[in-house]
């Protein structure tokens, strides 16, 4: 399959690979962002083929690890409402909110529905009129441009029963939390390739010069990753720090200007609280004032949620960086794809999930 | 702006939620879930002998004959996708069934759930369907049941079949019989009829159709037993797909099984479905496809009659029973690494089969 094929050579993966090895002369902690990419090096095993020392640390890229514990009891609580018809992406049905999920809501006779585009949720508003559609909207930069169609053709249609839950989280902000963080280890960071195919680049520059910090937009396959690998261990070799684009294929320095618009018509950065790091400032998206029609917390007058989460797991680390879900005491243990204690282990792109699914047989040995 | 090292305090996990007060659709998707309900629900308050084998068909012996017994419903929506539909679907998923255990298929039942409202035509096309794949597959429906439930009540249209054959003499497949250093037979790609459904349900359009691989399989079994009896068990990976399948065989044989990834075969529209959705094709329900579990000694001779079946014609050898990793089912990556090939946790396409 055309681009596919040729970035899932393992002759050139092992080429890579050997390069790496060879420009790596000391110890270098790299972080990947996106659960994707986490994913793919899980899959496909990229991290042992990297030499000793080179450490791959796990981002805080998964959206579905990362919407706060209020959001999923939000949705479920409208869920369960009689006139309300919630539509979600799929991965959102299993996360656990405090008390329950979207699939058990489900069996209690809520209407949850499953879609792969959040335009399909206003014709779903449409064919109902007499049912209240709430769009489960969350996600990185790269769900938002579609969310904020999905607003942007609810309006222009005068649709009166469709609102949308808003979590929304920004990358950069992220980056930015973990570097001043005095935990912080990591020394260079695979940027997401979606993310900025749609945000462009210009954002991580500002990254690159208030932190001396390497940051190499990175794409999803593993010749991708190697290759972004070996463009952060030539930089922090060579004592630079610069913004590069391994990801050419998809990433353009601008970015994708008209999704970038209709974002910019229907939402404004706001603070946002992240499951498993806290509040960031300014690293969400809200509704603006004038789709203030379509924001579920103001149609359903939901109100501040504070929800007091039991510690238990370690996502807080592992989301940082500072911990492998391996270090868990319950991994794999008590905590499972089928029992999460945590959200990196809902869903595939979390840490957890990736690593339970494709490595807890090198755990056991 | 706080520090990271500040907000970790403020971390925390919500507490694991037992999936055991009701019934969710995960219970239906052929995974751990649905092997949770069995070992929880049925085999306590059921078991016996011929049940806990868990196999596809329980063989119990009539004066010495031994018969195979299968059941099998099917609540697949939409009713007609390229490749068939749901009555054909109900008869070769009951003859598979049978055959899985070496049977020679001969009788089947069907019983109808049919909700108000359900255009006559449909039920007549479904129905002309079902009699044309048994005909194919030389096996009767001989009895049946019909029941209406009220509009809302159903999906248009459940149907139950059940299959009985005769196990010929010698025969024993199941799936805790494998053994260290056996092999690991697949008939051919993985993923057609998961993909072939879900494109139909969700409209998405591909250069060319993908249709199911809906097919009986009994025939093709038949001309694996002729070349030899070293064949440990059979299983078709329906709903679930290949992987839930082989972690079922690994698991009640304690073995470990490792696939090559590179020798499974896969359709290229199939994996560029798969690719576009965020699917694992060895997760994707099959409905004409086998795997066999055979002595390394005979390996090469039942590929080769594989290959000889129209059915089979792509069969490969896509890995090795081990001792090592008891349960668990590993790949070997293009990469030369090695990654857990899991059950499905719950549903990657809900209700496919």
């Amino acid at each position: 399959m055309k681009y596919l094929d040729e970035y899932r050579d393992e002759r050139i993966a092992r080429a890579l690979a050997q390069k790496i090895a060879a420009a790596t002369t000391q110890p270098w902690v790299l972080m990947e962002i996106c659960g994707g990419q986490t994913h793919t090096i899980m899959r496909y095993g990229i991290d042992e083929l990297l030499p000793q020392g080179l450490e791959l640390v796990h981002g805080p890229g998964c959206p579905v690890c990362v919407t706060p514990l209020e959001t999923i009891d939000k949705a479920i609580d409208l869920a369960l409402r009689p006139d309300v018809i919630l539509v979600s992406y799929g991965d959102m049905l299993r996360v656990p909110g405090s008390s329950s999920d979207l699939f058990r809501a489900r069996s209690q006779g809520a209407d949850v529905r499953i879609a792969y585009s959040p335009t399909e949720a206003v014709k779903i508003a449409s064919a109902n009129p007499g049912r209240k559609v709430v769009f489960l909207a969350i996600g990185f930069e790269t769900t938002a441009p579609a969310n904020a169609m999905a607003a942007w053709q609810a309006k222009r249609q005068g649709l009166t029963n469709f609102s949308m839950l808003v979590s929304h989280v920004l990358v950069p902000p992220a980056i930015r939390a973990l570097l001043v963080s005095e935990s912080n280890r990591v020394q260079g960071f695979i940027a997401p390739g979606h993310v900025c195919t749609v945000m462009g680049c210009s954002e991580y520059e500002d990254l690159v010069r208030d932190f001396r910090v390497p940051i190499v937009v990175g794409g999803f396959e593993p010749v991708d990753l190697l290759e972004a690998v070996l463009m952060l261990v030539q930089q922090l070799e060579s004592g630079q720090s610069k913004l590069e684009n391994q990801y050419v294929r998809s990433v353009s320095y601008p970015g994708n200007l008209p999704a970038q618009q209709i974002m910019q018509e229907v939402f404004e950065v706001a603070d946002q609280k992240w499951r498993g790091i806290g509040k960031i400032p300014k690293s969400g998206l809200r509704l603006r004032e004038k789709y203030a029609a379509f924001d579920a917390d103001q149609v359903f007058e939901l109100g501040e949620l504070m929800v007091e989460e039991p510690a238990e797991c370690i996502s807080a680390e592992v989301l940082q960086g500072l911990k492998k879900p391996t270090d868990c005491p319950v991994f794999g243990m008590r905590c499972t794809p089928d029992n999460p204690l945590g959200a990196p282990m809902v869903s595939s792109e979390g840490a957890c999930a990736a690593y339970y699914r494709y490595r807890r047989h090198a755990v056991a040995s | 702006m706080p520090s990271a090292t500040k907000t970790i305090a403020e971390l925390s996990c919500p507490t694991a939620l037992p999936a055991k007060d009701r019934v969710l659709l995960g219970h239906g998707s052929g995974g751990k879930l649905s092997a949770e309900l069995v070992r929880d629900i049925f085999l306590p308050a059921l078991n016996n002998p011929a049940l806990a084998r868990l196999d596809d068909q329980a063989v119990v012996s009539v004066n010495g004959q031994r018969l195979a017994i299968t059941t099998d419903s099917f609540v697949v929506k939409p009713l007609f996708f390229p490749g068939g539909d749901i009555g054909s679907l109900a008869v070769h998923g009951t003859v598979n069934d049978l055959a899985m255990g070496g049977a020679t298929p001969l009788f089947l039942s069907a019983a109808f759930i049919l909700e108000e409202g359900l255009p006559m035509d449909q039920l007549q096309r479904v129905v002309a369907s079902m009699h044309q794949a048994a005909a194919a597959a030389g096996v009767e429906i001989v009895t049946g049941d019909t029941k209406v439930v009220e509009k809302g009540k159903g999906d248009g249209l459940f149907i139950n079949t059940t299959g009985v054959g005769v196990v010929p003499d010698g025969v024993v497949l199941s799936a805790n019989q494998a053994r260290p250093g056996d092999k690991v037979l697949l008939s051919g790609s993985v993923g057609d009829h998961g993909i072939a459904i879900l494109a139909q349900r969700e409209g998405l359009e591909f250069e060319t159709e993908i249709k199911s691989d809906s097919a009986a399989l009994h025939t093709l079994v038949a001309d694996m037993l002729k070349v030899s009896r070293e064949i440990r068990c059979m299983r078709d990976p329906t709903r679930g797909g290949v992987s839930s399948t082989l972690n079922e065989i690994a698991q009640q044989s304690q073995v470990g099984i490792e696939l090559e990834e590179q020798t499974i075969p896969l359709r290229e529209d199939v994996r560029g479905a798969c690719e576009m959705l965020g699917l694992d094709p060895l997760y994707v329900a099959n409905e004409g496809k086998l795997i066999a579990i055979v002595a390394a000694e005979a390996a090469d001779a039942l590929l080769q009659a594989m290959r000889r079946h129209r059915l089979g014609a792509e069969a490969a050898i896509i890995g090795t029973v081990k001792q090592a990793n008891p349960g668990l089912v590993t790949m070997r990556t293009a990469f030369g690494t090695t990654r857990i090939v899991d059950m499905l946790a719950g549903d990657q396409l809900p209700r496919i089969c």
